[in-house]
């Protein structure tokens, strides 16, 4: 078999992820020996700089399949149902993360695993919500009335995201408020714990691309070509007929 | 592919996937009740709201405040110490280890009983710590420098 020079979007793609194993590598560091244990939690404080960046990288995975559901009802082309579906699965699975990082951080500093206050509630909310707009895609045998009732989902389930973030500013919780993402006041966090945050979100954001740009290829429908490899087809979208 | 006007839309609705979504449906219900029981939808009271509407003494209610400074003391099995919001003080007696990062200075939510003896018992605790992260190299330079540093409110 003739190997092709390599596309673009495949050079683009190795290049994001090795990226991301550069910062992975930085946050280990910063995150474990040069970041201080915090004066009052102690050790356990290192997982903020994996547990924030989660949940922080999916609340940007679900803003795309907003913005991806809304170009879907546009337009109709299916291509940004696949961008919508691949962004929901890394959102899931980054709020799935970021719960499970919060409680192994919550044990040993809070005193629990769990408890039914708002951020974690409505944590837990925004996960079942996305779980739900993925369950959507599958009831039918049509690709457009699943993608039409997934963006459906997608744009209303958004409303989440927002009230998540303020959930510690509006209700009385047991999670702390927000440190950087307040309204006013200067953020009280030492200068390296800020590093080592920051390198975990450039590390998650880098890596959640990684994942997604090969995500998008491999849902992408293919056709094969003469010399029998199947190469990516561009879909076509005929809008006379197409249910709205 | 041209979109299919609908033609396929009866033939396949797969049951697990109905159930997955009834089951996410009821899953968010469920998890919106349990979050609302107790007093609607209030983690927890302060020192103040609970000097001022005391409730039943065999009422299990949940009260968060700032653990005063110096008022830690171990009892046996118990702890004692008081929550405070600056306004009001409510004295707690703690069965069992406080857990966490107990400590004067920070947070903490006990959930028991509010007796009429005004001590608070509680067997539940979690400590509610602030949004400050800092080296504790950082906090004991402060501290020497001006006394206590400002404590976060609860």
């Amino acid at each position: 078999m003739q190997t092709r020079p390599m596309s673009l979007r495949r050079r683009i793609e190795h290049l994001v992820g090795g990226m991301a194993a550069v910062a992975g590598v930085q946050l280990l560091v910063l995150g474990l020996a040069v970041a201080p244990p915090d004066a009052v939690q102690g050790q356990p404080q290192r997982l903020m700089y994996v547990h924030v960046p989660s949940a922080w990288v999916a609340y940007l995975a679900f803003g795309t399949v907003l913005v991806s559901s809304v170009a879907y009802l546009v337009r109709r082309d299916l291509a940004w149902d696949r961008r919508a579906q691949a962004a929901a699965e890394l959102g899931v699975g980054l709020t799935g993360l970021a719960i499970v990082l919060g409680s192994l951080w919550g044990r040993p500093v809070w005193g629990v695993w769990w408890t039914w206050e708002p951020r974690l509630v409505t944590t837990a909310v925004l996960l079942l919500t996305y779980v739900g707009y993925l369950a959507v895609r599958g009831l039918s045998g049509d690709a457009h009335v699943n993608a039409r009732r997934a963006a459906v989902v997608g744009v209303a389930g958004f409303v989440n995201v927002p009230v998540v973030h303020f959930s510690v500013v509006w209700w009385r919780t047991l999670h702390q408020p927000p440190t950087l993402l307040q309204a006013g006041g200067d953020p009280r966090i030492a200068a390296v714990m800020l590093a080592a945050l920051l390198t975990g979100v450039v590390a998650f954001t880098l890596g959640a691309l990684w994942l997604y740009l090969r995500r998008l290829r491999a849902l992408m429908p293919l056709a094969p070509r003469e010399d029998g490899e199947a190469v990516p087809v561009l879909e076509v979208t005929v809008t006379r007929g197409a249910p709205r | 592919m041209v979109g299919g006007a609908g033609t396929a839309e009866a033939a396949v609705r797969p049951a697990h996937r109905v159930v997955l979504l009834a089951v996410v449906a009821i899953g968010v219900l469920g998890l919106l009740a349990a979050s609302g029981l107790g007093n609607s939808l209030v983690y927890y009271r302060t020192p103040s709201e609970l000097a001022a509407q005391p409730g039943g003494s065999a009422q299990r209610v949940r009260l968060g405040g700032l653990v005063a400074r110096g008022s830690v003391r171990q009892e046996g099995q118990s702890v004692r110490f008081v929550l405070t919001d600056g306004a009001a003080d409510v004295t707690v007696l703690h069965r069992g280890d406080p857990g966490g990062v107990f400590q004067e200075g920070q947070g903490a939510l006990v959930e028991g009983t509010y007796a009429a003896d005004g001590v608070f018992r509680s067997d539940v605790l979690m400590v509610k710590h602030d949004n400050t992260y800092q080296p504790p190299s950082e906090v004991a330079r402060r501290s020497a420098e001006r006394g206590p540093i400002p404590e976060g409110s609860v």
